[in-house]
This record gives C-alpha cells, structure tokens and sequence, in this order.
C-alpha cells in the first residue's frame, strides 16, 4: 500500500473504530451502574418496576440487538454503510444522554422507568445496527490480503468501550464523594457520552461512502429488498446458517465467557471484593486487546478458520482447568490464619436487626471481611442464634492477584483468537449487496442471544448443582460454553471451506 | 467429506429436537412457576426467543446439510 492510501485508510479506521468505541461504552455503562440506576428507577420493593428492570436487562442486550440488525442492516444496504452508521451513532449517543436525564422514580412515579426501558431498548437496536456497518466500511476499504488486520481494530472496540466504561466511572467515583456520586455524580458518565459522540458524529460526517458500495450503487447493482434476498434466498440463507452456527454461535459463548462469566465468577461465586475485580479484569483486558490486531493481521497470513477454531477448542478444553485454579487461587479452606476480630457495624431496632462486622487476616496476605446480620428478641435484646444472613468478601493478596490475572487473560486471549478474524470472515461469506444485513444477522444472534444469554444460563447451572450438592458445583456453569463451543467448532470444521469465505472478495 | 457432512445432518436435526425438549421442559417452563418476576421474564425470552432460534435454526441447518446443500459442488 502507498503511504497516501495507508494514511486514508487510518482514517476510516479511526473514524470507524471510534464511533464503534462509543457505542460499545455506551451500551456498558448501563450494566456497569445497574446497582445504582436499579435504587433510582426501579425500587426492589416496587415489583412492577423491578420486572420493567429485568426487562430492560434481558430485553435490550438480547432480543432488541437482532432487530437491530435487521431494521439498520437493510438501511445499509439500500442507502448506504455511511449514513446509516451515522444514524446508529446518533440514536445510540442520544439515548444514553436521555437515561442520564431521567428523573427519579421517586420524583416521577412509573414514567421514569418506563422512559428508561424504552431508551435503553434504542441503545440495543442502535448497537445491533452499528457493528455491521463499521466492519462493513472498514472491510470494503481494506485491500482484500489485509481485510483481517485493517478490520481487526474495530474487533478491539468492544474491548476496549468496557475498558473505557470501567476508568469513566472510577474516575467519577475518585472526584466525587460517595454521596455525591449517588445523589447525581452516576449521571456524568451518561452525559459524557453526548460529547464523545458529537465530536465521533463530525469525523465520520467526512468520511466518505465505502468505494465499493458506491460503484455498486452508480452502477444499480444494490438490493432492492435486502432482507428477502438474505432470508428468503436459499443460497444466501444456508451461509447465514453456517455462519451463525460454524461461528459466531462459538464465539459469542467464548467472549462472554472470557469477559462477563469470569467477572461474574469471581465476584460472585468466589466473594472476590467488586473492586479487586474490576481491577483485575481491566488490566487482563489491557494486556490482551493488542491481541485482537494479531490475530486479525495472522488471519490474513493462515485464514480466518484456523485461528477461530483453534481458540474454540482451547476454550472447550482449558476452561474446566482455568477455572478449578481460580477456584483453588481464592479457596480459604485449609488457609492458616494470622488474626481475626469482631466489631459490631449496627443496630437497626426498627427491622430487629443487629449487624455484626469481623474480619480476618491470613498469614499470606488474604483477608476476608464478614457481615452477618442476626434478629433482635421480642424485647429488643440481643438473641444470638444463627446468622440470618451472612456476606464475605474476599480481598485476595498481591500473588493470587497475579495467579487470577494470568487466568483471565488467557480467557481473553481465547476472545481475541475467536473474535479479532471475524468481521472479515463474515464480510467475505456475503457479496456486497447484501452484506450488512446478512452479517449483522447472524453476528448479534450468535453474541446477543447464545453470548448473552451465558451469565444467566451458566448461574443457573450453579445453583442447580450447589442446591444438589455437587461438590464441584463451581465447575457446572462451564457446561454452557463448552457444548456451545463444542458444537460450533464441530460445524465449523466440517462445513466451512476456503470457498465459502473467499467467495465474495 | 461430503457424506459425513449429509449423515451429521440428521444429527443436527436430532440435537434440535433436544434443545427443543430441554428448552420447554427443563429450562423455560419451570420458570414460570417460581412467582419471581425475573424468572417469568427469563422464561419468556427461553422459550420465544433461544428455542425457536435454536430449533428452527439448526434443524434447518441439519435439513440443508441432509439433503447435500453444503456439497462441495453446491458450494
């Protein structure tokens, strides 16, 4: 490439890349605050507004993101990638501006988290309509040997707006008092947002149309009905099959896996302290995003197949001992201890509760932090029997730190592998007159529903096996991802060939 | 290649026929009868969401591979 068009093509990337970045970090923020937008609009005690909250938590990240798709995708196809990533970028900035805006339950009854619900379901079409149009750009600027590598920096967008999602709200939390950040500091990084995308909206409002789409277009060449011709093709449709389930199925479930489950593990399986795990997550993240770029660069030198599969079956067959040595990293029993120490937190007389603080200090460095809550006897004096409820925390010690680092960033080298080819590989399988649509299908049901669905199906495992008493309960939310995994792995081997991905170059 | 390609056919039909048993009775159903409302939420989208596509999806994958759609000369 000449260094004028290498220097156009940094461009689309960064034009791209960034407002692909934003919509990744506004479509997080909303589950990085879910504690505290769930105490603002929708009130435990309320049980209509906590079903609106679980709606807007299931709803919008899975069953919207493939409308999305579908709605933006045909856009793309018959008006153009340009405008309609723009479009994305626009309703994505200005629906999380709005949730920022939202007054309380408590100042506006019903209305606040009905208006949430529906802002928060726009975030989800806009971001199932935005990633096909990105990749889709990037990869018809791209020279066709280098489509891995020029497409593999909007892969690390993802990545990368959880990480940006993760330092925004530290960096909220720092300025401002604990206090502060509840009553209104949890609404910067909403507004935040509006700024961010305004400035991505100008940049890309100079970028022009995607060469090969505006050829076709001159030349009459585009669909007239990209969904029929997507779908209603038999052709067309049984390669969105093998790309859903010889693909994106396996590498929905290993980027959930990776990013969300051990997170998810950690904090709640292991007692692992929020923060400790926030921490570690994000530089496991850090070191593992510059991977996304190699492995996309490497796609173009061995295939796309090859490196998707391989990190498919290392998940399938790493997963179960990655996550044992979590487990044993953090696991208390048979730890010797230095000291420990009762201190009473609080008396609630009104709830007839007494809380109890203790703590304990192990002799490598671990300490735990337990709160346990007893009743108060009729005549409001101390009873003490059994805790009715008991919470530890973990604060792991600097080595077991490093140990669950190492771990999690081999989780997220298993992403990368799987997730850094895939935009040329879904771009390849599909000609330009219909790509958007036919990509962003089968992309946003493998991520938003296979993926998406993981926490919930793979905590439901655990708690199957735990309340059956299963002593390896830990290990059985793996069972999700590792047949999803498997299954695809298999599908992929057997019926992807070279042919089906290069035949649209 | 291509005849293992057509017998896993029936094997992926036959998968979607369980992920359609184990979707309805085992995973989405039995959600319904908790009483708490996130679980009627998660049951819905389990059972009109994940099983149709599931279902559908795959048995038609099974079906295309059964019937030698993905053939090396089809492709």
């Amino acid at each position: 490439m000449s260094d004028k068009s290498t220097r156009g093509i940094w461009k689309v990337i960064s034009a791209s890349s960034m407002g692909t970045l934003i919509e990744w970090y506004d479509f997080y923020i909303f589950g990085s605050l879910a504690v505290v937008i769930s105490t603002k609009f929708f009130p435990d005690a309320n049980p209509t507004a906590a079903f609106l909250s679980t709606l807007a938590t299931f709803a919008a990240g899975f069953v919207v993101r493939p409308f999305g798709a579908l709605f933006f995708g045909r856009l793309g196809d018959i008006i153009g990638r340009k405008y309609t990533f723009m479009v994305t970028l626009l309703l994505m900035g200005g629906a999380t501006f709005l949730i920022g805006c939202v007054p309380s339950f408590e100042t506006i009854g019903y209305a606040a988290p009905i208006l949430v619900l529906v802002l928060r379901l726009l975030q989800g079409l806009a971001l199932g309509g935005e990633y096909g149009g990105a990749a889709t750009y990037v990869a018809e600027h791209a020279p066709k040997d280098q489509r891995g590598y020029w497409t593999s920096w909007i892969q690390t967008t993802a990545t990368a707006g959880l990480f940006v999602s993760l330092v925004v709200i530290l960096a909220t939390k720092t300025v401002l008092s604990a206090e502060q950040f509840d009553q209104w500091g949890w609404r910067i990084p909403f507004w935040i947002s509006i700024l961010m995308v305004l400035v991505s909206y100008q940049i890309r409002k100079k970028m022009h149309e995607s060469p090969a789409f505006a050829k076709a277009k001159s030349e009459g060449k585009t669909s007239t009905n990209p969904l029929k011709e997507s779908f209603g093709n038999k052709y067309n449709l049984k390669f969105v099959l093998l790309a859903l389930f010889g693909a994106t199925m396996g590498q929905g479930v290993v980027w959930y896996t990776g990013q969300f489950y051990a997170m998810s593990f950690l904090k709640t399986v292991m007692n692992v302290d929020s923060n400790q795990v926030d921490m570690l997550l994000g530089i496991a993240l850090l070191l593992g995003t510059p991977f996304f770029v190699f492995f996309g660069w490497l796609s173009d030198k061995v295939g796309r197949k090859p490196i998707m599969l391989a990190g498919m079956l290392l998940a399938v067959l790493l997963y179960r001992p990655i996550y044992k040595t979590m487990y044993e990293t953090v696991n208390l029993e048979n730890r010797p201890r230095a000291e420990a120490g009762i201190l009473p937190d609080g008396i609630d007389v009104e709830k007839g509760e007494v809380y109890l603080l203790s703590s304990a200090n192990y002799i490598d460095g671990t300490v735990t932090s337990t709160r346990e809550t007893y009743e108060l006897d009729e005549s409001k004096t101390l009873g003490m029997g059994n805790a009715k409820d008991s919470k530890t925390t973990v604060f792991v010690n600097d080595t077991d730190k490093w140990t669950l680092v190492f771990l999690v960033w081999i989780q997220v080298l298993f992403v990368t592998m799987v997730y850094g080819p895939i935009a040329a590989f879904l771009v390849e399988m599909f000609p330009l007159k219909i790509r958007y649509t036919s990509m962003s299908l089968p992309y946003h049901v493998g991520n938003g529903i296979f993926g998406g669905l993981l926490p919930a199906i793979s905590t439901y495992l655990v708690t199957n096996a735990k309340s059956s008493g299963d002593p390896k309960f830990y290990l059985e939310g793996l069972w999700y991802p590792i047949i999803i995994a498997s299954i695809s792995f298999t599908i992929g081997l057997l019926y992807l060939t070279k042919k089906d991905m290069t035949q649209n170059d | 290649m291509d005849i293992i390609k057509k017998i896993l056919g029936i094997v992926w039909i036959a998968m979607a026929l369980a992920a359609a048993w184990f979707c309805i009775f085992d995973f989405g159903l039995p959600k319904f009868s908790t009483g708490k409302q996130e679980d009627l939420v998660f049951g819905i989208i389990i059972l009109f969401v994940l099983t149709p596509l599931i279902v559908a999806g795959l048995a038609a994958f099974g079906w295309f591979a059964l019937k030698g759609e993905y053939d090396a000369k089809k492709m």
